[in-house]
């Protein structure tokens, strides 16, 4: 298994034009490689997640993204993405197609995609105008019983970039907490990048701790604090507080820019990225 | 002590669950009204946020579905799908609560868009749990406060198709009529006119056959629920430890 750093590592998994999805469920949300992915200046990204979050809200606002799979685009417990927002209603900085779901049938997808099937079976969108809404959903007839039920396509994104609380040597990964889409959207994906908080000589038996197999992990980065201002259960907390500063940040396209500027692009990499929030602190 | 209109939906919303139900949490108001109900009447109920959290009893209200409080006071945490697929989808679910951005008439709800789809003037999160809760729990019920803008006579889009048992709002609380399901005014908090229900509302309201007065919160509710706020502000502001090594 290779360490990479994190540059490294984007510069080999995430090409231009790829379908990237960086997974996490509110918890262990890899915040340092959308940052990375952002300072390498990558375009044309389709971007997968079930909840976008802060960290697509940024990299859709610095130019990333040409469309976003998603199924729920709201800073939690506090309004909306403002710049996902503004793509979408604007078109600022660049139009954004999308390709939209309920949490249910994500998961679906997620699971289809990582159980090598065509696509996801759920008794799903009944009655909503979301089924005509997005071309993806349609639906089957039950062989055995005759019911209609929703179908969507597999996903099975060209990387899936996680961040866990520790690898070993030998690439092996435990995540523990709340794993959300996480385990899915591994191993429904051509590639696996996670970036840890630590890396250790070997883990324990880890009984039911999710465990993503070091032959199914492409690279492994130590990128210690690498979630925040999402949260590593047991190592820091989320910034909540953070969380509600974001709506003010980025509110407005000036504000937005000038934040990245200072705490995105004009850091090296993660550790001073995390040293500059200290600093503006 | 007087209670605010918020505080009233809260605790309105709160005696709706009795105690063992088995509910799927969302955050804001159903989120708080739900750990009301496990702080006073229901300490037995299972609550079930999608982050698969299943049975938390958090301390603090979560900011997020994912924070760590529920993590840490979960019976179990379990992959996402499984949340979906085996315990929603499932049948294990009693109630669901819901909040939107428009309800119409028979409760259908729109968390989607205002405006056209392709088009819209303002983009709102997206569905999230929401349609397959809808579907799927055997109890809904909505909190959301009321207008005219709010509570329409046609949706922007239907996010959710959902029959709701009752809707909690900041008048008092709308209930299906018989076939075909249209809400009506069943109840209303103290002090508050059926003009102004009416006036909060973007259709022609039609009244119940009983209108009750909703009983005032007790003391025990109001302080129990102000004590939540006040921790859960407190522990929303409070600075983190940034994880520089």
């Amino acid at each position: 298994m290779p360490t990479l750093s994190l540059a490294e590592a984007i510069a080999r998994y995430v090409p231009e034009g790829a379908s990237v999805a960086l997974e996490g469920f509110t918890h262990l949300i890899p915040f340092a490689a959308g940052h990375e992915i952002i300072r390498q200046k990558r375009r044309g990204l389709h971007l997968i997640r079930m909840t976008p979050d802060l960290i697509y809200d940024q990299m859709i606002g610095m130019g990333c993204a040409r469309a976003l799979t998603f199924s729920w685009g709201g800073n939690p417990g506090v309004g909306s993405l403002h710049r996902l927002r503004d793509a979408v209603e604007h078109g600022w900085p660049q139009p954004l197609a999308l390709d939209e779901h309920s949490h249910a049938g994500l998961a679906a997808a997620f699971t289809a995609g990582a159980s090598g099937l065509p696509f996801g079976v759920l008794r799903g969108y009944l009655g909503t105008d979301l089924a005509a809404a997005n071309p993806n959903v349609k639906s089957v007839a039950c062989p055995y019983t005759g019911e209609i039920l929703a179908t969507v396509p597999a996903i099975r994104p060209d990387v899936t970039i996680l961040h866990a609380q520790r690898a070993d040597g030998k690439g092996n990964v435990a995540i523990e907490g709340i794993v959300g889409a996480t385990r899915e959207a591994a191993l429904a994906a051509k590639c696996v990048v996670v970036t840890v908080e630590e890396v250790v000589d070997e883990l324990p038996p880890l009984g039911n701790g999710v465990l993503l197999p070091h032959w199914v992990v492409s690279a492994v980065v130590w990128c210690p604090g690498g979630a925040h201002p999402s949260y590593a259960l047991g190592r820091y907390a989320r910034d909540n507080a953070f969380y509600q500063r974001w709506d003010a940040i980025s509110r407005e396209r000036e504000s937005f820019l000038a934040w990245m500027e200072r705490h995105v692009l004009a850091t090296a990499d993660h550790r001073s990225f995390l040293a500059s929030l200290a600093e503006a602190a | 002590m007087e209670a605010t209109r918020d505080e009233l939906m809260t605790i309105a919303a709160a005696r709706l669950l009795r105690d063992r139900a088995v509910c799927f949490v969302g955050i804001g108001l159903p989120s708080a009204a739900c750990n009301l109900a496990r702080l006073t009447h229901a300490p037995e109920i299972v609550l079930i946020y999608e982050s698969g959290t299943i049975g938390a009893k958090p301390l603090v209200l979560p900011l997020s579905i994912g924070d760590a409080e529920l993590a840490e006071t979960a019976a179990c945490v379990v992959p996402l799908p499984e949340v979906f697929s085996f315990y929603l989808q499932g049948g294990r679910v009693d109630v669901g609560f819901l909040g939107a951005a428009q309800i119409d008439r028979f409760g259908n709800l729109n968390t989607t868009v205002i405006g056209d789809y392709a088009h819209p003037s303002i983009r709102l999160p997206g569905s999230g749990g929401a349609p397959e809760i809808a579907a799927h729990a055997k109890q809904i019920f909505v909190v959301m406060k009321a207008t005219p803008r709010s509570f329409v006579e046609r949706l922007d889009f239907r996010t959710s198709a959902c029959r709701p048992r009752a809707v909690i709002t900041d008048f008092g609380i709308l209930s299906p009529a018989p076939e075909p399901f249209e809400l009506t005014l069943t109840a209303l908090f103290p002090g508050v006119s059926v003009e102004e229900a009416r006036a909060a509302v973007g259709w022609p309201l039609a009244l119940g056959k009983n209108i009750d007065i909703v009983p005032q919160p007790t003391a025990q509710e109001i302080s129990t629920l102000r004590d939540l706020h006040a921790r859960t502000s407190e522990a929303h502001r409070r600075p983190v430890e940034l994880p520089v090594s």
